[in-house]
């Protein structure tokens, strides 16, 4: 950390000599020390997966999602700050009901990201505020067909067909980028996102982790929900036997 | 309930769009009055919003322009924001909302028409309150009363679009002819992926129909009245 | 210089009678008007109106019927406009009334819905729940002198309960096993009443599908602002289900032989 003792690192309206901006630099560390969060886009939906790191054993089974519904057809995963990340959950509700009532049409996943992006950026120039301590995998399925973009703490903003973020982050892109997504079913895509939440999952470093799997396509009648439980369980399965082989 | 502002510019008028296999036809006359003086007869009814959305106005002049310009500036904002085109339905959306929410200051009947490539053509029908009516056919403006039974007994699903523009200026003519507050020329456009075409009809060459007997001079009409039939 | 005589050596003051001329004559206004007097006045009134909307409980559930037309005025003006609207998974709304307002109506429970999913909470919204919101909506609006111009009926079934009820621009709320809006009030109540009271544990689909088809040809005679064509809706533990459009059978037949209007008899 060559930033720390200049003094350049104490405020995000204020850049280091070289052009960089240390407090949003912090910010993607704070989501670097969360659980990996993944979205597939494929074929005919979108799939999003948590690794969702339980701390503490007295937990109830389900408690802190962290995937969370923005409007009927789109979902949103996010790793960093819990907290932050409810919040940009509720700015995106917010602005998603903004873009509905100016123009009368569902909503796009692109439009929404778009604009929590801009949301984000703000939160870089100035001394007043801190960056959003999370990336944000926004997923859906609209007019375009089925998309998916991250939301970073910079305010970048970019469109994928596989995305990760989170601890595990750079072995769970090695991954999807093995995957033809775009040839995947949701079903298929459903297995191959909780064996790559599974692979990815430290068992040395961290204890207990929750499966946390949604998606969105024709496999759910173009809504953002739960995969089933079944579904799940069967997906669990897999990656458990995948990851022995694997090993 | 009067309707306009004391003084106000009254589009007192016939208006129509028609959808077809391939677009949009929308038509207008061009008489704007004052009570009963013709303010302006020339006027151009049919108002561009987007590349190939138009809307045809009818009510107050100023408001309907003013909605328009609004809408107008709202259908640029959507294209640079989202990058692509709007569709029909969204610059209908936008004229409802505003026509809705000033419902007691506004008077404006507008009808939204245009072609867009997630659904085609498509004509939206906007009456005084703010509804949001989508239909296959729309006519507005005063004038349309008297032509509902003419568009009801004539239209038919599958027309082309030569087939489409005749009904139109076939149904305004009709409109122009027993509304007063109508008249003057026919305006017309046709709504394509390709293209937005302008079509006119002057005044004095406007389809004719029916127009009463021929008005005859006292002593034509003496020589003609009618003799008591004979009885055999 | 005044040109109305009526102004001419009058005093000063209007108020105060100084000469005691009593009554005060009244002078014509001159001065200047503010163009816009009238349209800040302006209070609204509906403009594109449905009409009736029925509804009745039955064995299995409730069922609501309302005809496809808007008019503007005595013009049926929108012939294909379905007047009858789901919300979620439970509930049916019935408008009469302006159908802006409706349009707006259908505008807020979207949004309502998309909140209640976004909550992921387990709670599903319910005719209850949507009838509370109703009531509480339209009552604010009549209390900002603004009201939404409707009259709703409310059905639904869920957690194996009907609901069936009634919300107006007022605010003002009841519920029934038989209800009826606007013309239907009137005509249509009393016919639906006799026919379910009582009975709304025995009634079969089919029969109460009659009950609301009969309603509503009664209507169709007897209400100039109503249509030959509507819809019916039915709410029961299969959920909800909003047929297409249909025809009202009706006989006229009978009028062929009718000669005068009294004693005439060709």
């Amino acid at each position: 950390m060559t930033s720390i003792g200049t003094g350049y690192d104490l405020s995000a309206s204020t850049y280091s000599p070289d052009g960089r901006i240390f407090q949003v630099e912090y910010a993607n560390k704070a989501v670097e020390n969360s659980g990996t969060a993944i979205g597939l886009r494929v074929k005919d939906g979108v799939v999003l997966a948590v690794e969702k790191l339980v701390h503490s054993k007295l937990l109830v089974p389900g408690a802190n999602r962290r995937i969370q519904t923005i409007d009927r057809h789109i979902g949103m995963a996010s790793a960093g700050l819990l907290a932050d990340g409810r919040k940009i959950s509720q700015l995106a509700r917010e602005e998603g009901s903004k873009i509905r009532k100016m123009w009368r049409e569902p909503l796009t996943v692109k439009a929404l990201s778009d604009r929590i992006s801009l949301g984000a950026q703000a939160y870089t120039l100035y001394s007043s505020v801190r960056p959003f301590g999370v990336s944000t995998i926004f997923g859906g399925v609209d007019k375009s067909g089925p998309s998916l973009y991250i939301v970073e703490p910079s305010g970048v903003c970019l469109g994928y067909h596989g995305a990760a973020v989170g601890k595990g982050r750079q072995l769970a892109k090695t991954e999807l980028e093995k995957l033809k997504l775009s040839e995947l079913s949701m079903r298929e895509a459903v297995m191959e996102a909780a064996r790559i939440i599974y692979l990815v999952h430290d068992d040395n470093k961290e204890k207990e982790f929750e499966l946390e799997m949604t998606w969105v396509g024709d496999e759910s009648n173009d809504l953002h929900l739960p995969v089933p439980d079944d579904l799940l369980e069967e997906a669990k399965s897999r990656a458990k036997a995948a990851l022995e082989t694997f090993e | 309930m009067n309707r306009l502002k004391s003084g106000e510019v009254n589009l007192g008028t016939s208006i129509m769009a028609v959808q077809f296999d391939k677009g949009v036809v929308i038509g207008a006359d061009s008489r704007t009055t004052t009570g009963s003086y013709i303010a302006n007869r020339v006027t151009d009814k049919l108002t561009h919003v987007h590349d190939r959305i138009y809307c045809c106005r009818s009510g107050s002049a100023a408001d309907t322009q003013a909605v328009a310009d609004i809408v107008h500036y709202y259908l640029q904002l959507y294209t640079q924001s989202h990058g692509s085109s709007p569709p029909v339905s969204v610059a209908a959306g936008v004229f409802q909302d505003i026509c809705y929410e000033n419902k007691d200051g506004l008077s404006a009947g507008i009808i939204v028409a245009g072609w867009d490539k997630e659904v085609g053509p498509s004509v939206y029908n906007i009456p005084v309150g703010g509804g949001l009516f989508r239909q296959p056919w729309a006519i507005g403006g005063s004038g349309s009363t008297y032509v509902y039974g003419y568009c009801d007994a004539t239209y038919q699903e599958g027309w082309g679009r030569d087939e489409t523009v005749n009904f139109v200026k076939n149904t305004l003519s009709l409109a122009m002819s027993r509304d007063g507050s109508s008249g003057g020329v026919i305006r017309m456009c046709v709504i394509t992926e390709d293209g937005v075409e302008r079509l006119f009809v002057p005044g004095d060459q406007l389809p004719k129909f029916w127009e009463g007997r021929e008005v005859l001079s006292a002593s034509v009409k003496k020589s003609l009245a009618l003799a008591p039939m004979a009885i055999e | 210089m005044d040109h109305f005589p009526t102004n001419w050596g009058r005093p000063r003051n209007d108020a105060f009678d100084a000469y005691a001329t009593h009554p005060i004559h009244q002078r014509p206004y001159n001065g200047p008007k503010d163009t816009f007097a009238d349209g800040v006045q302006r209070t609204q009134q509906p403009i594109v109106t449905g009409t009736s909307v029925l509804a009745i409980k039955y064995k299995d559930g409730v069922m609501m019927a309302a005809d496809n037309l808007a008019s503007y005025g005595s013009l049926a003006r929108f012939k294909d406009v379905q007047r009858l609207h789901q919300v979620g998974n439970y509930t049916v709304i019935g408008a009469g009334g302006d159908m802006s307002d409706f349009q707006y109506i259908q505008y807020i429970l979207e949004e309502l819905s998309v909140e209640e999913i976004s909550a992921q909470d387990g709670h599903e919204l319910g005719p209850v729940e949507i009838h509370e919101y109703m009531s509480q909506v339209m009552y604010a609006r009549r209390s900002k002198m603004n009201p939404l111009w409707n009259s709703l009926l409310i059905a639904g079934f869920k957690d194996g309960k009907r609901f069936l009820s009634f919300v107006d621009l007022l605010g003002t709320t009841y519920t029934a096993s038989t209800l009826a809006t606007g013309y239907g009030a009137y005509i249509a109540q009393p016919l639906l009443r006799k026919a379910v009271e009582g009975r709304e544990d025995i009634i079969t689909e089919e029969e109460a599908r009659k009950i609301l088809e009969d309603s509503m040809r009664v209507l169709f005679y007897r209400d100039a602002r109503s249509l030959n064509k509507f819809q019916i809706a039915t709410i029961s533990s299969a959920g909800v289900s909003i047929s297409d459009s249909m025809q009202l059978d009706t006989t006229w037949s009978f009028a062929e032989d009718i000669r005068g209007y009294g004693a005439q008899t060709q």
